[in-house]
């Protein structure tokens, strides 16, 4: 008769491999890039890149929960431009930052909600319900602004994009909360560790008594208060809004997820790798401006990052015996 | 006697040729024999040594247990399998079934349970699938043509259904003829048909009879698998009763009564398992009242602490959805539920906190994140005992997980080893510990030992019993009627989705619970 049979492999799971390979190629392309310029390895560059980072990170890091948790988020752009457009209009007629603030937060979370609620009552996937959530919002985006473009807003608002506070712009600062907190989310509270298990197998964790519906909602809601709070940041920044703002961040938003590590099937990433994923981005695409590559290359290049950081995580997987 | 030479039997292009075969050689040499089939997978040894003569133009019924080896040998038969060992003899010379493609060249084809018509071609269009270019006239597919042919089928089966119909217009009766119509076409000589009446009325299945002498007299040899006592007497020539992968017996019609065949299915394996003492039982833990859902009628069952009571029935008799609809997994239209005297609404989340655990048949689909770490797996019930306001500690996490790994002896390198890496029966181990750690008082676990290697099976009884000597109560389903038997206290039997009896200690027995599984009338 058979006895206690060994496992199949004793690999551990490679957790922080990957992650060291990002590290090692943000700092590869910083040390190639001061390299080639003196200007580059500078505080204030430095500053400046993370602060176009913050925004992109942002964007992604609700994006990177719903993920995790098995879903996907289309809708965080036009979520965006929506909050954008509301909370500028809102700041023009009250006059009160604190209410733009309210509005572009609550109109996140409460888009957020609608897709969590859609998915679960409907039961249509995440694709689809945050699908056609992003042509809505878009659409009352652009119905709301009626060809207009808001712009002009007291100083007291422009501080969250354009401000600084200790000699660091304040958008690093909300990057670096939100990462925290986001970090926090995943990794110490109980619901963060459910939200892994839900992502990995959604019916073992319904049949393990994770509130499944609930859990959905929360995450949504997250992902739609995050795409409200880099509306803000981005409002307070150009100090204009106008609804072609948020469309074109969906994508770069889904490609530092994935150059992060993030499994697009749920069930495994992290925030600091997307954090990660959103620094290389930026660098990536500083690079090509240093090195005078024509605008029309970006995306290209950008599409061969994200493929060959899947390429990397493929081969990294394989090693560790998935 | 030598078997004809029959050319023809692999080609497909004429759509009637099958008609031809109109003699009949019962009695003589088989036209088909299978001799001393081994198969076996990781730890199972799926047939040990299993004959089978089939004979043109007879119905050869194959009857089994659960688990005895009958869908193995058809996978063989029909080439999803490949045999580890033994002889497969077509027309009296040796031939190899290396996959599909061989069986269907000599004839098998297979009507199984699940029809695999296209919803939305038509009837004839569904028999001649692939095979459309047998009608093609000036590039084109002559419809009329292979409607023409398709009738032509229909009604050497005594059909007449219209060819032009889509089958997903057709009800399960229906298609299933379509399926039979189709595997005529293909020169079928050897039809096997895998519980056949299982999901159609009782008329139907009549017709179906019907169909099925017309068949004999055509020289098509029916090997068929049912649980139902009247139609196995009432179409078998030959009744062929396997056990444990093995072949057990063989019956010529009239030979035998069904009790006869009961008893051989069951077999003497029971002697060497012992019965334990009767446990005292406690209070109610659960209480289910005439509870319903789209597919069960009427459950109503009970279960006290220090107990463990057996659901047991035939594959597909609703047993997974009892422990399913009490969990709250799947809805229910009507009934009540109580648990520890409180009525539960049931919901997966508060059947978890209030103390029930289900162990899903499926264990990778719905037991385990398999690309999780054994710790998380192992927390995944419990998050909300373990870490009351929400903040989550690895350190407690790993130590929760470093006992369970102690407690169930669950062989893996760490905590943190990915559950996928685990063996079946390591795994089990984590779906039950998942439980434990949420501290479970109720354990419905579903065919808990399935894929699970002899020592992780004795180690899951062992656990079973300390479960409920610490008090918990257990719902148990197994196919396996000796562990039932072993395990058991009392068992509710099913059949059809609903309970058909109870067995107390004192009437609990294979034959008590198969008499009540199987139809009889």
């Amino acid at each position: 008769m058979t006895t206690l049979q060994a496992p199949v492999s004793t690999a551990l799971p490679a957790v922080p491999v990957p992650m060291l390979v990002r590290l090692a190629i943000i700092v590869v392309i910083c040390v190639a890039l001061s390299l080639i310029s003196p200007a580059f390895a500078t505080i204030d560059n430095a500053l400046n890149l993370l602060r176009q980072a913050s925004l992109l990170f942002l964007v992604a890091s609700g994006l990177t929960l719903v993920i995790i948790g098995g879903g996907l988020d289309l809708s965080i752009g036009a979520n965006l431009t929506l909050c954008a457009c509301l909370s500028a209009s809102v700041i023009k007629l009250t006059g009160q930052p604190v209410a733009g603030v309210a509005v572009a937060l609550g109109c996140g979370t409460l888009v957020g909600l609608t897709n969590g609620l859609l998915i679960n009552r409907l039961k249509i996937p995440a694709f689809l319900a945050t699908f056609g959530m992003l042509w809505v919002a878009q659409g009352i985006a652009y119905w709301f602004m009626a060809g207009q473009v808001i712009y002009g807003f007291p100083a007291a608002f422009r501080f969250f994009g354009g401000g600084f506070w200790l000699g660091v712009p304040v958008p690093i600062w909300v990057m670096l909360a939100v990462g925290a907190g986001c970090l926090i989310f995943l990794t110490r509270t109980t619901i963060g560790r459910e939200v892994y298990v839900m992502g990995a197998n959604e019916a073992a964790a319904s049949l393990s008594g994770i509130p499944i519906a609930r859990r959905r909602m929360l995450l949504y809601a997250l992902s739609g208060f995050a795409a409200g709070l880099a509306a803000l940041i981005y409002v307070a920044r150009l100090n204009a809004a106008e609804p072609g703002i948020g469309e074109p961040l969906l994508l770069p938003a889904i490609a530092a997820v994935l150059v992060g590590g993030t499994s697009l099937f749920g069930g495994s990433g992290s925030i600091l790798g997307t954090l990660s994923g959103a620094v290389i981005l930026t660098l990536i695409v500083a690079a090509l401006n240093l090195l005078n590559v024509g605008s029309a290359w970006h995306p290209f290049v950008t599409g061969a990052v994200i493929l060959l950081a899947m390429l990397t995580d493929a081969f990294a997987a394989r090693r560790a015996g998935h | 006697m030598k078997p004809k030479e029959r050319s023809q039997c692999g080609s497909v292009d004429e759509a009637s040729s099958f008609a031809s075969v109109t003699n009949s050689d019962a009695g003589g040499a088989p036209l088909l024999r299978l001799a001393n089939i081994r198969k076996s997978f990781p730890g199972v040894h799926a047939l040990r040594n299993a004959s089978l003569d089939i004979h043109a133009g007879e119905v050869h019924v194959i009857l089994g247990q659960n688990g005895a080896g009958k869908s193995s040998l058809i996978k063989v038969l029909c080439g999803a399998y490949i045999a580890d060992g033994g002889d497969i003899e077509f027309g009296g010379k040796k031939v190899s079934v290396r996959g599909p493609a061989d069986a269907s060249a000599l004839g098998v084809a297979v009507i199984f349970q699940e029809f695999s018509l296209a919803p939305y071609l038509d009837i004839a269009q569904n028999i001649f699938l692939g095979r459309e270019q047998g009608f093609m006239r000036l590039g084109l597919v002559d419809k009329a043509a292979m409607r023409r042919a398709a009738r032509d089928i229909l009604r050497q089966l005594g059909l007449d259904y219209d060819p032009a119909t889509f089958a997903a217009d057709l009800g399960v009766a229906q298609q299933q003829m379509v399926e039979i119509a189709k595997a005529l076409s293909q020169n079928a000589r050897i039809l096997v048909m895998d519980e056949p009446t299982a999901a159609i009325s009782e008329r139907e299945a009549d017709r179906l009879f019907e169909v099925i002498e017309r068949l004999k007299r055509q020289g098509v040899a029916i090997v068929y698998i049912s649980h139902r006592m009247k139609e196995v007497q009432a179409l078998g020539d030959r009744i062929t009763v396997m056990r444990d992968g093995a072949v057990v017996d063989s019956f010529q019609r009239g030979q035998v009564s069904a009790e006869e065949m009961v008893r051989a299915m069951i077999g003497r394996s029971l002697d060497s398992l012992s019965r334990r003492e009767p446990r005292p039982a406690g209070a109610v833990v659960l209480a289910a009242r005439h509870l319903r859902t789209a597919k069960l009628a009427d459950i109503s069952l009970e279960v006290r602490a220090g107990e463990v009571v057996g659901l047991a029935g035939l594959v597909g008799s609703g047993r997974t959805e009892v422990v399913r609809a009490i969990f709250g997994a799947d809805p229910l239209t009507a009934g009540d539920l109580e648990f520890d005297g409180a009525p539960l609404a049931a919901r997966p989340d508060r059947s978890a906190r209030k103390g029930m655990a289900l162990l899903p048949e499926d264990r990778k689909r719905e037991g385990l994140a398999l690309p999780l770490a054994v710790r998380d797996n192992a927390t995944a019930a419990s998050m909300w005992r373990l870490f009351r306001r929400g903040w989550f500690s690895p350190a407690t996490a790993e130590r929760v997980c470093a006992d369970l790994i102690g407690r169930l002896k669950v062989a893996t390198p760490g905590s943190a080893q990915l559950v996928r890496h685990l063996s079946g029966g390591n795994q089990q181990k984590i779906v039950l510990g998942k439980w434990l750690a949420a501290g479970s008082r109720l354990f419905m676990l579903d065919e808990p030992t399935r894929g699970v290697d002899v020592a992780a099976k004795a180690e899951i009884y062992r656990l079973i019993d300390e479960l409920v000597r610490d008090g918990a109560a257990v719902l148990m389903i197994s196919s396996e009627l000796p562990e039932l038997l072993h395990l058991c206290d009392r068992a509710y039997v099913m059949r059809d989705y609903r309970i058909v009896g109870h067995l107390d200690r004192d009437n609990l027995s294979e034959r008590a619970i198969l008499d009540l599984a199987v139809h009889h009338v």
